[in-house]
């Protein structure tokens, strides 16, 4: 049975019909072209597909679209679009990523981590990446981007 | 020292916006429309078998079903260097996997409903799953057509047993070599397999329009080479090269995986049986593991004698490759292993077999250190117990067989010029070789390792690259190649190569992904070979560019071209001081001559490359006589660690890494290179571990069971050390690093282990169950583990 669904979107309001069983990933994907949020391994282990969901990181392979009724979501297009966060300038900056596919899902959570705790130790921030896996990096120069982007920010204040 | 501007900065990639914002687009991420299909593969669920029947009636009935596709539909065989497969399984499957039928339907889960009532029967046959008893004379068979199928002139089948292929490398005198020997040692180290994980799985989106063209959306290092695989297999349906465009965005990580056709054989043929609608095929996490490539597991076994001032007299080195069902790509991972199986060492008397062996496990194939790895597991163990049973320090047995520049390699070639030994000795004083470190606590050891590492690329002596740089009206630039962007930065060294020669700032010089009805030739992204090759064509592309200019500027200018110059985006003269003529005014508009007419018009370079000293023709029983390989990467890998000796846990507290590039042309990326390879490395001997059944299925093909590195696994602390001995052939000397990164890590963890704790284990990965069985109960770690 359909269900008719309404959410934010990066700030827009959409409306649309879904199965019961359509997961949030493909509903992103496939219905509203939201193409930042990929698909590595439809299971919740690798992070790629993560979006900003009523404030909180999520993997959108593990959602149902009919659980997102009435919330937020924002993607890396939404973080993007009013010109790039001080994260993402220092990641292209400073060649942190190589192929980038997990680039979506890292920025996303070091967003929320950021917001959340403007001064991470260096464990806080792995911690924060943890469940985004990347094969190109070894992290430590996305770790290396992250704690610098706080210690600038807190320079700032 | 000749002095740069572009060359040896770390510019930001020029991919960086895109990746960063979101922009980037892969094949998956390509909108199609209403019209796009889906395919649903499927799968053999054993791993030797004959297929008795297959049934599609029940999928053909499924609503939203457009089409079911067998082996009968494309009884066709294809392959890079033996063309050993056919796109769907004919009569005999041969891994748990295996495609042995595809449905196409209007949508994913449609398809993938209707595939599940596609009825195959299967007689199952006994599975081969140990290359070392399918190796055996009397054998089961896995492929009674071995010999019959064709493959590059450099591969030796033997008919009437399992081996696809048998590289022999013979020099010297090794019977001599171990008399002159004090002491000899010889062992068996083994090397499973591994899934190279990249984070974007596999996939395609193929159309075959109703005028005959068909077009591939690929996530591929190889556009040009899966061109050249799909026209020459689909040639029964009357498609030509040109008729066939594969087109690349970005990919998400390659690591050998995506090099050469593995499952988007499928998606080129089922296109064909849909024509007028594009059909996409995406492999899942589990199809990723399985019916890719696999890296191939190997036993090794190491016969070396030594005299007792450190002298390799002998190298005696088998190697058996457990090389799946298929070898068509990696029989040639074998050919690289035993060319170079001594590792970067000068040794007089060399044998090296290294033997291709059919198995009923996924095929084998490339990945990030093409069998040096593998080899170098455990030739870089044997050498450090080696030195120690003649009471010599491993780093110094090392250095004094190290191999330098006119060394004669195992197949009679000379040794490029390299910086091995500066490689060695900054590594040694990174990792503070001699100097004894305190534990962390009373049941902690703290070990050191040094182990040396070399790589060539392993590619056919006519592997060739192009490039077509143009000039647009503001005096920017595209470049055309077909190189492939899969992470490790080519777009932005191509386009830093340029910059150095026509002195147009990289921030106006656009490079993008290939296409391969636009973009001009290249073999494949593969072998770090690209950053010395593809960049000799856009250096040879540039320099055109730059002679038309001069050529014009005579023409129409009348001064002599030698005396000219560029600069700043223009052309100056060094007899006319305070002429200049900015690339704006002309590279595209031409140039006014006095007559008010123009002369010239749109600046176009064209550049080729293409090894001419290279041949792969060497003896077959010796291997002496070609130059099968262009050139050695060469480097040192060094490690620090701490191992808790109750529970074998290694927390790794520093690597230090040093590769030589030649020139490092973006130090940055290069550094990237190291951090990246040198995780990948270290999770194959410490985290990563494929179990298969005694069915031959694997048993966890997913995130949660095959455990890759997360941002919690990683090492304290990286030194990552360029070292730049020019490579004479190399765009300004460099050659590539990409996949050398990777190569020694097993082997100086496994070293420091033994190091730290006495405890030599012989077979990877190195887990802490093993580590602490062999310190605590060695009698039960020997009853477990060989």
């Amino acid at each position: 049975m359909t269900h008719t669904i309404s959410f934010k979107l990066n700030g827009i309001a959409r409306k649309l019909d879904v199965e019961p069983n359509d997961v949030l990933i493909d509903v992103l994907r496939v219905k509203l072209g939201i193409k930042s949020p990929k698909i590595g391994c439809d299971a919740g282990d690798c992070g790629t597909c993560t979006v900003i969901f009523n404030g909180k990181t999520v993997r959108s392979c593990l959602v149902l679209a009919i659980e997102a009724d009435g919330g937020e979501i924002v993607t890396l297009e939404g973080i993007s679009k009013n010109g790039l966060s001080p994260l993402q300038k220092a990641f292209a900056e400073k060649n942190s990523f190589q192929c980038g596919f997990c680039a979506p899902g890292i920025i996303l959570s070091a967003t929320e981590l950021l917001k959340n705790n403007p001064a991470p130790s260096r464990h806080e921030i792995q911690e924060a990446i943890a469940g985004n896996l990347c094969r190109c990096t070894g992290y430590a120069p996305l770790i290396d981007i992250i704690a610098g982007v706080a210690k600038n920010k807190a320079k700032k204040r | 020292m000749e002095h740069f501007k572009t060359i040896g900065q770390s510019v930001p990639r020029i991919d960086g916006l895109d990746k960063v914002s979101g922009a980037a687009v892969y094949v998956d991420d390509i909108e199609f429309g209403p019209g796009l299909l889906y395919a649903c593969v499927v799968e053999s669920p054993f791993a030797h078998a004959k297929i008795l029947s297959i049934d599609t009636s029940k999928a053909e009935k499924v609503h939203g079903v457009v089409k079911v596709l067998t082996g009968k539909d494309f009884p066709w065989k294809f392959g890079l260097y033996m063309k050993d497969r056919y796109i769907f399984a004919q009569n005999t499957v041969r891994f748990v996997g295996e495609q042995v039928a595809a449905v196409v339907a209007c949508d994913a889960k449609t398809a993938l409903r209707a595939a599940a009532l596609v009825e195959v029967k299967y007689q199952e046959l006994t599975p081969v799953l140990d290359p070392v008893k399918a190796f055996e004379k009397h054998s089961e068979l896995l492929h009674p057509g071995i010999g019959q199928y064709s493959h590059v002139p450099w591969f030796f089948p033997k008919k009437d047993t399992n081996i696809a292929h048998w590289r022999k490398t013979r020099k010297g005198d090794l019977d001599k070599g171990f008399k002159e020997a004090d002491v000899i040692l010889e062992d068996t180290y083994r090397v499973p397999r591994y899934a190279h994980c990249a984070i974007e799985p596999h996939a395609i989106t193929g159309l075959y329009d109703n005028a005959g063209r068909l077009t591939l959306w690929s996530a591929s290092q190889s556009p040009f080479t899966q061109r050249n695989v799909f026209a020459e297999a689909l040639s029964p349906l009357g498609i030509t090269h040109k008729d066939v465009r594969v087109i690349t965005p970005y990919v998400g990580g390659g690591f050998g995986g995506k090099a050469g056709v593995s499952m988007e054989i499928i998606c080129a043929a089922v296109a064909t049986a849909v024509k007028g609608q594009p059909v996409k095929l995406l492999w899942n996490r589990a199809q990723e593991f399985y019916n890719t490539y696999q890296r191939q597991g190997v036993v090794a076994k190491i016969k070396m004698g030594v005299k007792k001032d450190g002298t390799i007299t002998a190298i005696e080195h088998t190697l058996y490759w457990d090389a799946g069902a298929y070898v068509e790509y990696g029989a040639n991972v074998v050919n690289a292993a035993g060319l170079s199986a001594t590792g970067p060492y000068k040794v007089d008397n060399v044998k090296i077999d290294s033997i291709c062996i059919y198995t009923n496990l996924p095929p084998g194939g490339p990945y990030r250190g093409f069998g040096y790895s593998e080899f170098g597991f455990g030739l870089e163990s044997h050498i450090d117990r080696i030195a120690r049973q003649i009471k010599m320090d491993p780093v110094a047995f090392r250095r004094k067989n190290a191999i330098k520049a006119g060394d004669i390699l195992p197949y009679g070639a000379e040794m490029n010029p390299n910086g091995l030994h500066e490689c060695l000795d900054k590594v040694e004083k990174a990792i503070r070789w001699g100097h004894e470190e305190k534990p962390s606590g009373p049941n902690k050891a703290v070990g050191k390792s040094l182990v040396l590492l070399w790589k060539a690329p392993a590619m056919p002596p006519n592997a060739s690259s192009s490039a077509f740089l143009k000039f647009n009206e503001d005096g920017s630039l595209n470049i055309l190649v077909s190189g492939m962007e899969i992470g490790q930065g080519l777009l932005t060294v191509m386009a830093q190569i340029a910059s150095e020669v026509l002195t147009v700032p990289v921030s106006k010089i656009r490079v993008e992904t290939p296409d391969t009805d636009r973009n001009p030739y290249e073999w494949q992204t593969v072998g770090s070979h690209v950053t010395w090759g593809c960049g000799n064509a856009v250096k040879r592309a540039a320099i055109d560019a730059r002679d038309q200019i001069f050529d014009l500027v005579q023409r129409v200018h009348c001064l002599d071209k030698s005396e000219l110059y560029l600069e700043g985006e223009s052309v100056k003269c060094r007899t006319k001081k305070d002429w200049s003529l900015p690339f704006t005014g002309f590279v595209i508009n031409g140039m006014q001559a006095k007559d008010y007419t123009f002369k010239g018009g749109p600046i176009m370079g064209r550049g080729v490359f293409l090894p001419e000293f290279a041949s792969a023709i060497g003896d077959p029983e010796t291997g002496q006589g070609g130059k099968p390989n262009v050139h050695y990467t060469t480097g040192a890998g060094g490690v620090i660690l701490e191992v808790d000796k109750e529970t074998g846990k290694v927390k790794i507290l520093k690597v230090a890494l040093a590769v030589d590039a030649g020139k490092a042309i973006n130090p940055e990326l290069c550094e990237g290179q190291i951090v990246g390879g040198i995780l990948q490395g270290l999770a194959t001997v410490l985290y990563e571990d494929m179990r298969f059944s005694d069915k031959g299925k694997l048993l966890n093909p997913n995130f949660s069971d095959y455990k890759i590195p997360t941002a919690m696994d990683i090492p304290d602390e990286i030194v990552p050390i360029l070292v730049e001995v020019a490579q004479p052939d190399g765009p300004y000397g460099a050659r590539g690093v990409g996949e050398h990164t990777m190569i020694p890590a097993a082997s100086m963890v496994v070293n420091a282990v033994a190091n730290a704790t006495g405890a030599r284990i012989k077979s990877m990965p190195v887990t802490a169950e093993k580590i602490a069985l062999a310190i605590n109960e060695p009698q039960v770690y020997a009853k477990l583990f060989k």
